[in-house]
């Protein structure tokens, strides 16, 4: 069942005539002839959870929007910047109308007269096909004052990022929308009551909001009965890494891993084995050979310890070391911490230090101990959850690859022995350029 | 503010902070900049009504920050202090603050860079399909190009064509080591940079795009079967594959023109969205690439 992904190489179909010729902004229409209470209580019934991460259902994101007249705001997330996810670019890019339709649907259930899609910079080609794509479905009475003749008016402006992965954080996002340096906020107040420009905001996912115009064509119920009972509906998956065929797949949720990486994604690469994979983006816990019979799904890889996250999969084949993968996902996190709490800033660049002194030959096995327990102080104590994306994927794998991290340690001990002990630098003392790890 | 990773060596601190000039003592004998007066800072005239047109369209002038640095970055090829002087008198904000915004993003740079940006991902499914090394040979290749700013940078969001780069916006891949000169030479001749392998071109990965119908209602032409519109191999025809803005130039106009514009002739024969060269879609990637 294709429902985000029906025909999406169809030529012309970022244009509206052929978007239009496929049905498309019916189902615009039949939500402004219900009440948005109604439509509200479709998306409710559809099960549909957000696809950005965190997965809380929808209908109820948006039942938390006070009523009443005030200046309410609508935010699309389309910064995609999680590693291993790149399954709203092809959407925006290929069928830039359906997230639209969406978020015209969206903004009249919660009663926002301004919309917004925060696109992340990098997204320079899909944000100019989006900007045709606005000024199309503006000069066709879409967007804009009275759609269709209805009594909802709504504005929708493409705001385009400068490269920041916390700006995919909700509050960071909102802060980077103000025109600010993105860093997250605290919570309470939620966004749904106090977000951008102070407002009440309801923000969601690309993926989701271009769901929309699907649920209100099939009916909430008739949605609902795609996938499992707690994951409904069709999901997109990204898959990437060491495999044969990476790409998006549009699949119903609680399909087995085995199948989205053997059957779509081809299994890994000639003559390799997988080693682990990552279920969610780099952010979730990884998974290892053993839990490839999984169902698919938010809960099931909750229950396996790891999460849905984004259904971004990437494989990391036996010619990878754990090491290796560990150092690449703390930099990253390391260099996109905001700064702002202290668990998230020194965990994640202690957390690349410690992992480098075991590259170096100078960690001893009880270093995967302070190590775990530096993730452990992470997760929970900051205002956002990067620090936890980063403290979650390296606490399973030093849980998982304990016995392979010892021996790299051994291994890395040995190949130091021969070097002199002035040349080792003290961690904590840092040269003049005192880059938490080397620039190139 | 930079990328983990970059020709430039950008100050970093041990705790990790991204503001300049940690270290530096302030100048108390200098008052703080205060929003420059617009008649002692000449604008150009298309910046200002860039600047303008986004400030209107946010409730907030603020918000039109980014926006408007993208603009002053575009026209001066980095936020100078000019630069950032011009923004904020047209927005009638205070230097640092813009400042303070311009250090957080890393696309924007604070000290003067090449014209031509290409962002190497460096993240961990590129790396794990070579992006390394490739970056190595970028920067290889790059040395002494002054008009060629190499930087690695984190997961831009395309690790389906791992390895991959974004040259100027435009995202290329799965490179090889060659491609690295390829690239320097595409952007000295101010041609498209690895036209076949443009990621605006390729078609999705999933086999069920074509064939499954849903009821959004039946199609009125012909499917055209995927294998017959996979097209040519990158050995094909350079005049016979689209250019590079075809996936966002199909107009109004042109499709009333073509209404039924998947019976095009020859020219046609690669609509938007799908990749020339292309063709090997199912089959298994070279398995050394790039290593």
């Amino acid at each position: 069942m294709k429902l985000l992904f029906d025909r999406i190489d169809e030529p012309g179909l970022n244009t509206l005539p052929v978007y239009e010729r496929r049905g498309g902004y019916q189902s615009l229409r039949k939500a402004l002839d219900m009440t948005p209470e109604e439509v509200t209580s479709q998306l409710m019934d559809s099960g549909i959870r957000g696809r950005g991460g965190a997965g809380f259902p929808t209908g109820r994101k948006i039942s938390f929007l006070p009523h009443g007249d005030m200046d309410k705001y609508l935010v699309c997330n389309a910064d995609e910047s999680e590693p291993g996810t790149f399954k709203d670019r092809e959407l925006m890019q290929k069928n830039p109308h359906m997230l639209i339709e969406g978020i015209m649907i969206a903004a009249y259930a919660a009663g926002t007269s301004r919309t917004f899609i925060y696109i992340r910079g990098e997204y320079a080609l899909q944000a100019d096909i989006l900007e045709a794509a606005i000024a199309e479905a503006e000069a066709a009475g879409y967007i804009g004052e009275r759609i269709l003749g209805s009594e909802h008016s709504a504005s929708l402006v493409l705001h385009r990022g400068a490269g920041a992965y916390i700006c995919g954080e909700e509050t960071g996002l909102l802060d980077s929308l103000e025109g600010k340096r993105g860093n997250p906020r605290l919570k309470p107040p939620f966004p749904a009551i106090e977000g951008l420009y102070h407002g009440p905001t309801l923000i969601n996912n690309v993926e989701t909001l271009a769901t929309v115009p699907a649920i209100i064509r099939m009916g909430g119920e008739e949605y609902a009965k795609l996938g499992t009972e707690t994951s409904t509906g069709t999901k997109l998956v990204s898959i990437s890494g060491d495999v044969q065929r990476p790409g998006n797949y549009e699949i119903e949720l609680g399909i087995p891993a085995r199948e989205i990486i053997y059957g779509l994604g081809g299994g890994p690469l000639e003559g390799r084995e997988i080693k682990f994979w990552f279920p969610g983006g780099s952010s979730s816990p990884v998974l290892t050979r053993d839990d490839l019979d999984i169902s698919f799904d938010y809960d099931s890889l909750a229950k396996a310890g790891s999460m849905l996250g984004t259904a971004s999969i990437i494989i990391v084949d036996d010619s990878h070391t754990v090491l290796e993968v560990a150092l690449k996902v703390a930099k990253f996190y390391a260099h996109e911490s905001c700064g702002k709490c202290v668990p998230c800033r020194e965990g994640t660049n202690w957390t690349v230090k410690m992992l480098q002194r075991i590259e170096s030959g100078e960690a001893t096995p009880m270093d995967l101990d302070i190590m775990a327990s530096v993730q452990e102080q992470i997760i929970g104590n900051c205002l956002c959850v990067l620090g936890d994306a980063m403290a979650m994927p390296i606490g399973s794998m030093v849980e998982k690859f304990r016995s392979e991290l010892e021996a790299e340690i051994e291994a890395a001990r040995e190949r130091a022995d021969g070097a002199e002990l002035e040349d080792v630098v003290p961690i904590g003392v840092a040269d003049e350029h005192a880059g938490p790890f080397p620039v190139h | 503010m930079s990328a983990t990773g970059s020709r430039r060596p950008v100050p970093r601190f041990g705790h990790g902070s991204r503001v300049p000039g940690w270290d530096d003592a302030v100048d108390l004998t200098k008052p703080p900049a205060t929003i420059p007066d617009p008649a002692l800072t000449p604008v150009p005239p298309g910046l200002k009504e860039t600047i303008e047109a986004a400030m209107a369209k946010y409730p907030d002038r603020r918000s039109a920050a980014i926006p408007a640095l993208h603009a002053a970055q575009e026209v001066y090829g980095w936020c100078s202090p000019e630069a950032i002087d011009q923004v904020a008198s047209v927005m009638e904000l205070t230097p640092a603050y813009l400042t303070s915004v311009a250090t957080f993003y890393d696309m924007f740079s604070t000290v003067p860079k090449p014209r031509n940006d290409v962002y190497v991902c460096t993240n961990i499914s590129c790396s794990l399909l070579g992006a390394d090394e490739f970056f190595e040979a970028m920067l290889a290749a790059a040395e002494g190009d002054p008009d060629v700013d190499v930087r690695s940078f984190e997961c831009l969001g395309a690790c389906d064509i791992a390895p991959m780069a974004s040259v100027n916006g435009e995202y290329v891949g799965p490179l090889d080591l060659a491609d690295a000169e390829r690239i320097v030479e595409d952007l000295r001749t101010g041609g498209p940079v690895l036209e076949h392998k443009q990621l605006r071109y390729r078609r999705s990965a999933d086999p069920g795009v074509a064939e499954e119908e849903t009821d959004f209602g039946p199609p009125d032409r012909d499917e055209t079967p995927m294998s017959d519109t996979a097209g040519l191999g990158p050995e094909g025809d350079a005049e016979d594959r689209p250019g590079p803005t075809a996936a966002i130039e199909m107009t109004t106009e042109q499709l009333a023109d073509h209404p039924e514009p998947e019976k095009a002739t020859d020219e046609g024969e690669h609509p938007a969205g799908q990749a020339p060269g292309d063709g090997d879609e199912g089959s298994p990637r070279a398995t050394e690439e790039g290593r």
